[in-house]
């Protein structure tokens, strides 16, 4: 579907294409500056990729042009995808994709921000993830990853001219005719939400203009946690990378270590066996029902609601003795091996699982029974913190919030990967896009992993869990103390890591908040030259302002909760 | 403390920072500062199964006005140093801070241009609690050592930790 898409292009834009290419299914097209705007709107309005899912930039020392920036585009409905890059030269600019999508705002501001490249058209270029002091460009190669610099003070958000703006925009939204009570700067109360407020689950931060308990404008600012995962990533080898995806959804760090897995596998051509597959997607989908009890029970008591948390907690806590049996940790859990998995179910696992499971079951039975039909929480989530289909599509969300809108879009249905296809499990939506449906589309989406694992323990086949391949896995320690080809295959494996082929691929997944994807670009060595996150919850939070303004204060609060923002992996 | 044996239905004997140390390290009352992964092991610590109330730790207070423990969860990075600080000072004397976790004991593995390497560069630091993150009993571990450091304090050592902080 991709490749018709790339000769459409080629058909409307000639010779404006510069250079298409296919590298282990993924398409690039790469066009000048000049002429990235009409090709993506083309591929917007005519081509079928609603999404900007994400932009990806890479810096290139030793070119003239030294920067790439890349738009990934991509459809909701069918596996339809596409990469269009632009290189641009020190200080030159790339047109803003601002005003055909609304989530290239906050990418455009991350490239930017990391990279120094100018985007011109865009309403608000500022940096987002270093601070405002900060000086240089991070992910440039030149830039060394230590060097750190101290912030003096933080940053204000609202200068008193756009405190004095949003005032008079409210006065008119009240008035439009001019007549009655004007609203005053200072009737509007600055109210500075984190980002250490225990409400803002994290590191997060809006700064919100109030008139009354009504939220007139807001403002977010992240990079309170930016860890800088894609600049170590750098700075290690291809295995070594693994416990740090551990960390970016800490909610879930299973997904975050299997999708990376499958990212450099895609890249390496290797294919993992079926037990690995099967135990992939076990671990995976507790993942998911641990990650949406922890969203579901913190939400409720954002409510008041304190009993939903105990119970919630309650089977996270049996749950994550599964995990600790399994990898020695219940939060970081580095299971997962480029090749296979760090090592095989323990006895008696799958019993457990059945147990924990039917706990599980009995938990979303009670939490819906006492949640349901709660007038309070009925009254605090039933058209509140709603979005629209339209809006939730242009800031790019994904996952349980894209879902709760109504749009059945499911990494797992539209790009199987793990044998996916294979199970048999449905899709939840909602309708209305509100606080309600996000947490009832979890809550439903529990359920539906809880089937997936079923079938998953059921069909469990035996055999070893990692692939035949000295290349890319740890030979047995046997092997190691007893044979010099093991000692000096360990030693290559361990000291120049695994070596990768040259070129970049895009692996990606359903994590628990939405599309999860890594980039990743190989030079031929050992270490990743550039691994870009997709990260579902940097488009949400990007939308966060937008769902909230008009809104009372009090439910910003309930609708955070219900987007579930993970700052891990929001800031990387 | 002891029981007085000429009258021992109605009086203890004891020093008064013994009685009082007893008083503070049984009553903390803690502010979580969670930034990351950590801070999802606090709740945990917090909740139904392991329950941080067993220790007299429980009264989570979310203003630092209210409290005298600040439990550092996570990773401090330099756009939140200047935050936490802030934070610190707004609490009243005496005060104790735990680094949970080695992100906020040390960077951890996190050895980059974002992230701090260790709070008690920007606060003083009572207590380091190993792990990436922490188990609640790790937690609990540390809480425990807290509570042998406050009876082992004089009245007015943390007014003096202060002064030395600043002098």
């Amino acid at each position: 579907m991709s490749e018709k898409l790339v000769q459409a292009l080629r058909q409307e834009f000639g010779a404006d294409i510069l250079a298409a290419s296919a590298y282990r299914g993924d398409h690039h097209v790469t066009v000048a500056p000049a002429r990235v705007t009409a090709v993506l709107r083309y591929l917007q309005q005519r081509g079928g990729c609603e999404m900007l899912a994400d932009v990806i930039g890479v810096d290139y020392p030793d070119r003239e042009q030294r920067f790439d920036v890349i738009y990934y585009v991509r459809s909701l409905s069918a596996p339809r995808q596409v990469w269009v890059r632009v290189s641009v030269r020190e200080g030159e600019a790339v047109p803003s994709a601002c005003a055909l999508w609304r989530s290239a705002d906050w990418h455009e501001r991350e490239v930017y921000d990391l990279f120094g490249v100018p985007f011109a058209g865009h309403p608000d270029l500022r940096r987002i993830l270093c601070h405002h002091e900060f000086e240089g460009h991070a992910l440039r190669k030149d830039y060394p990853v230590e060097l750190g610099q101290e912030l003096s003070a933080p940053e204000k958000l609202f200068s008193d001219h756009d405190i004095a703006r949003a005032a008079h925009r409210a006065s008119l939204a009240q008035n439009p005719t001019g007549a009655g009570d004007e609203i005053h700067p200072s009737d509007l109360l600055t109210v500075n939400l984190g980002p250490s407020h225990p409400a803002m689950h994290g590191c997060l931060r809006a700064e919100c203009l109030l008139d009354g308990e009504t939220i007139v404008e807001a403002r977010a600012e992240i990079g309170y946690l930016h860890r800088c995962f894609e600049k170590e990533a750098e700075d290690h080898t291809w295995a070594e990378v693994m416990p740090y995806t551990d960390r970016l959804n800490y909610c879930s760090p299973m997904l975050n270590n299997v999708i990376y897995a499958l990212a450099v596998e895609k890249l390496l051509h290797v294919e993992v066996t079926p037990r690995c597959r099967v135990i992939r997607v076990i671990v995976s989908e507790l993942s998911r029902i641990i990650d949406h009890l922890v969203c579901v029970g913190t939400n409720l008591v954002d409510m008041g609601a304190l009993t939903m948390y105990w119970y919630t907690f309650y089977v996270r806590e049996a749950m994550c003795q599964i995990i600790e049996k399994l990898c020695g940790s219940r939060l970081t859990t580095n299971y997962a091996r480029i090749g296979g998995l760090s090592h095989d179910l323990y006895p008696g696992c799958e019993d457990e699982v059945r147990t924990k499971l039917r706990m599980l079951e009995e938990a979303v039975r009670d939490v819906v029974k006492l949640a349901a039909r709660n007038r309070i929480f009925l009254d605090r989530t039933v058209g509140i913190g709603a979005i629209s289909r339209a809006d939730a599509v242009s800031y790019g969300l994904t996952g349980p919030c894209l879902r709760a809108c109504g749009i059945p879009y499911d990494v797992r249905k539209v790009h199987p990967t793990l044998d996916y296809q294979e199970y048999d499990f449905d899709v939840p939506t909602g309708e209305d896009g509100d606080t309600h449906a996000r947490i009832m589309v979890r809550l439903a989406e529990m359920v539906q992993s809880k089937r997936i694992i079923e079938q998953a323990l059921q069909k469990l086949p035996a055999g070893p869990v990692n692939v035949d391949e000295p290349r890319v896995i740890l030979p047995p320690k046997a092997k190691v103390y007893g044979s010099i080809e093991g000692v000096m295959n360990q030693f290559k494996l361990i000291y120049e890591g695994i070596q990768v082929p040259a070129g970049a691929a895009y692996g990606c997944g359903e994590g628990a908040n939405g599309e999860l994807g890594f980039y990743c670009i190989a030079d031929g060595g050992g270490r990743p030259y550039r691994i870009k996150v997709r990260p579902p919850c940097f488009p949400i939070y990007g939308a966060f302002t937008h769902i909230i303004k008009g809104g009372m204060v009090a439910d910003a609060i309930a609708t955070l909760g219900s987007l579930n923002i993970i700052a891990g992996e929001l800031d990387r | 403390m002891a029981v007085d044996l000429a009258n021992p239905g109605n009086f203890l004997t004891t020093r008064l920072r013994q009685a009082i140390n007893w008083g503070r390290k049984y009553s903390l009352w803690p502010i979580p500062y969670g930034t990351a992964c950590c801070a999802i092991e606090f709740m945990a610590a917090v909740s139904s199964y392991h329950d941080l109330s067993r220790y007299g730790a429980e009264l989570v207070r979310f203003s630092p006005r209210q409290s005298d423990l600040m439990i550092v969860a996570g990773t401090i990075s330099y756009k939140q140093a200047p935050i936490l600080k802030t934070i610190y000072a707004q609490m009243c004397e005496p005060k104790w801070v735990v680094a949970m976790g080695v992100c906020a004991s040390s960077g951890g593995f996190y050895k980059n241009y974002g992230t701090l390497q260790g709070i008690d560069r920007v606060i003083p630091t009572d207590i380091y609690v190993a792990g990436c993150p922490p188990t609640p009993e790790n937690l609990f571990h540390g809480l425990l050592l807290l509570q042998d450091k406050i009876d082992r304090e004089g009245l007015v050592a943390s007014a003096q930790r202060h002064g030395e902080q600043t002098g």
